[in-house]
């Protein structure tokens, strides 16, 4: 059967394998590895990841679906996760989701039909003090307003 | 990421470098005296360097306030399995983000800590445990790390000696109960972040089932300082017993100026803090409610904000420290809302192992949104105590506890703003 994973994944598996007493200890960092190649990480693929680090396939699942940022459907290129925690809220991040999805036209937990945006509601991403925020893919975006946040939609579109 | 810079305050400890994008660098680290620390412990015997923490008064700066030095002198002196070092990065009880700007700032003098720890406890191997959402903070650790192997800072021979440190950086996934140290260290371990049943704590079996101590960032961080300048000095900053040096605090929500503000801990009371160094409230609103300790301490009304920064003033005043994260609501917000969003936090956070928690918290969350949407009734103000009363304290984490006192106090505090929306009222 053809691999799904990349060399790489294959390679940096390896070089951290020295790390970790325990094989089930590469578990986290592989489904990282994984979510990075595909956005999303299918059944196929958690099978896969559990036969290069030996460990049964049902160890996978019961981990996998205890972390929330582990993508279990596929997600839009560019995937908005507005933070909604106390901090956020009390600087108008429920406007600024409201905005992003009347913007986008989806809702919360939805996807654009073209697969460019997915926006989610997400819980504290520990940076209150430039609240409010919203993480776009690996990055942060803070201290945001309704204008900002247009802003950095038009230069994703 | 822009912070408020804190003016004419000293002394800076672990915000030292704050703010300057240069510092971060190991040469720069190292052009201002970094890794002398290391060097000076090195070359001094493990038991001195746990002496020298004891004398700091350094309490943990995540959130439990545990002393450090004793922390350290629980690890087994003797092990037949690696002992580890863990520096909790997980930065997730909601109001706090100190720890990211170390991180960001200044990776080298939380480096530097965990090789004196390591050191100190007998132990070869680290791993930072970050949070998953901080991808570019652990991007920035491991360039740093990287930078240390190469000019043999880590490695084989720390600095030039017989010592053997390894250190790595391990990544989270987004759970908040791995900021808890047992559901952290499975979640390091490749588990479900469930927290364990203790004892046995992790000090006796802890990453691997090897001893381990796991420290927050800041309490690394500050440990080069004490190493150089003295435990004595350390404590002497503290203004109550048992506590020393500083502080990095986290003020959020309707201040003028939120951000880190670096102070000798218990030197400024929460109204200092708010009206002397943030600015005071927002568009001059009137303030309502302070969360002094991240979301998970017991709210504060505004007859209270003469109290302290410290733990022992904070407990004593029926609330806690916690991580420092003060957030600050002002009358613009209604405070059902505020508990609502609260509740929902720790509902969804709950790892569902103990019922209390699982049960209790999405049941609080229910009552606390029909109150919210006008359909609650006078006795479910009781029923709100009532649940908080059977949560707390009866789960094997603090997670059921952060979830109960938040709500118990809200409830105690501002009934009135419950008993208005359940009559019909406004919110107020």
């Amino acid at each position: 059967m053809s691999k799904l994973l990349s060399e790489d994944f294959y390679k940096e598996i390896k070089k951290i394998k020295p790390r970790y007493p325990t094989n089930q200890a590469l578990l986290l960092p592989a489904l990282h590895l994984a979510q990075k190649e595909y956005g999303w990480v299918s059944k196929e693929v958690m099978d896969e990841i559990a036969s290069a680090i030996d460990i049964p396939p049902s160890v996978v699942r019961e981990v996998i679906t205890f972390y929330t940022m582990y993508n279990l459907k596929p997600v839009g290129k560019y995937h908005l996760q507005v933070c909604t925690n106390i901090s956020c809220c009390l600087r108008g991040a429920e406007d600024l989701m409201h905005h992003c999805e009347k913007k986008l036209g989806i809702h919360a937990g939805e996807t654009t039909r073209d697969g460019k945006f997915t926006i989610n509601h997400v819980e504290c991403l520990g940076a209150c003090g430039t609240a409010p925020v919203i993480q776009i893919n690996d990055d942060y975006h803070e201290n945001l307003s309704p204008e900002k946040i247009d802003k950095i939609i038009a230069e994703l579109t | 990421m822009s912070f408020t810079t804190p003016q004419g305050v000293e002394p800076f400890i672990v915000s030292k470098f704050f703010y300057n994008k240069e510092a971060a660098a190991l040469d720069y680290y190292m052009k201002h005296d970094g890794y002398a620390a290391a060097k000076k412990s090195l070359a001094m015997t493990p038991d001195d360097v746990i002496a020298e923490v004891k004398k700091s008064n350094l309490r943990g700066r995540g959130g439990a306030g545990f002393p450090t030095g004793m922390k350290w002198s629980f690890i087994p002196k003797q092990s037949s399995v690696p002992k580890y070092v863990v520096c909790n990065a997980d930065e997730s009880e909601p109001g706090t983000f100190k720890d990211r700007a170390i991180m960001t700032y200044s990776p080298h003098m939380l480096i530097e800590g965990m090789i004196i720890a390591g050191h100190a406890i007998g132990s070869h191997i680290g791993f930072i445990y970050i949070r998953g959402e901080y991808v570019r903070e652990a991007e920035m650790l491991e360039k740093a790390i990287d930078d240390a192997y190469a000019k043999g800072v880590l490695g084989n021979k720390v600095l030039g000696t017989d010592f053997k440190f390894d250190l790595y950086v391990h990544r989270g996934a987004g759970a908040y109960i791995c900021g808890e140290e047992t559901g952290l260290l499975n979640s390091l371990e490749g588990k479900r972040g469930e927290p364990r049943v203790k004892p046995p704590f992790p000090a006796i079996k802890g990453a691997f089932g090897g001893p381990t101590v796991v420290n927050n960032v800041e309490t690394l961080a500050a440990i080069p300082w004490i190493m150089t300048n003295g435990g004595e000095a350390y404590a002497k900053m503290g203004k109550f017993p048992n506590s020393g040096g500083t502080r990095l605090f986290c003020v959020s929500g309707h201040v003028n100026k939120p951000g880190l503000y670096e102070f000798p801990v218990g030197s400024v009371t929460i109204r200092e803090l708010i009206y002397n160094y943030c600015g005071g409230i927002l568009n001059n609103r009137k303030l309502r409610a302070v969360i002094p300790g991240g979301s998970s301490a017991p709210v504060l009304a505004p007859h209270e904000l003469d109290i302290p920064l410290d733990v022992e003033p904070m407990m004593k005043a029926g609330t806690m420290l916690g991580s420092c994260g003060v957030i600050v609501i002002d009358e613009s917000f209604p405070l059902v809302k505020a508990i609502r969003v609260i509740t929902h936090f720790y509902a969804h956070e709950s790892c569902g192992q103990c019922t209390p928690c699982r049960e209790g918290t999405r049941w609080m969350e229910d009552v606390i949104y029909r109150i919210e949407n006008g359909k609650g009734t006078l006795k479910d103000v009781e029923l709100l105590s009532n649940i908080a009363a059977n949560i707390n304290g009866k789960t094997l984490c603090a997670l059921g506890d952060a979830a109960a006192g938040p709500v118990a106090s809200f409830v105690a505090k501002f009934r009135s703003d419950f008993e208005d929306l359940i009559r019909g009222g406004h919110n107020a």
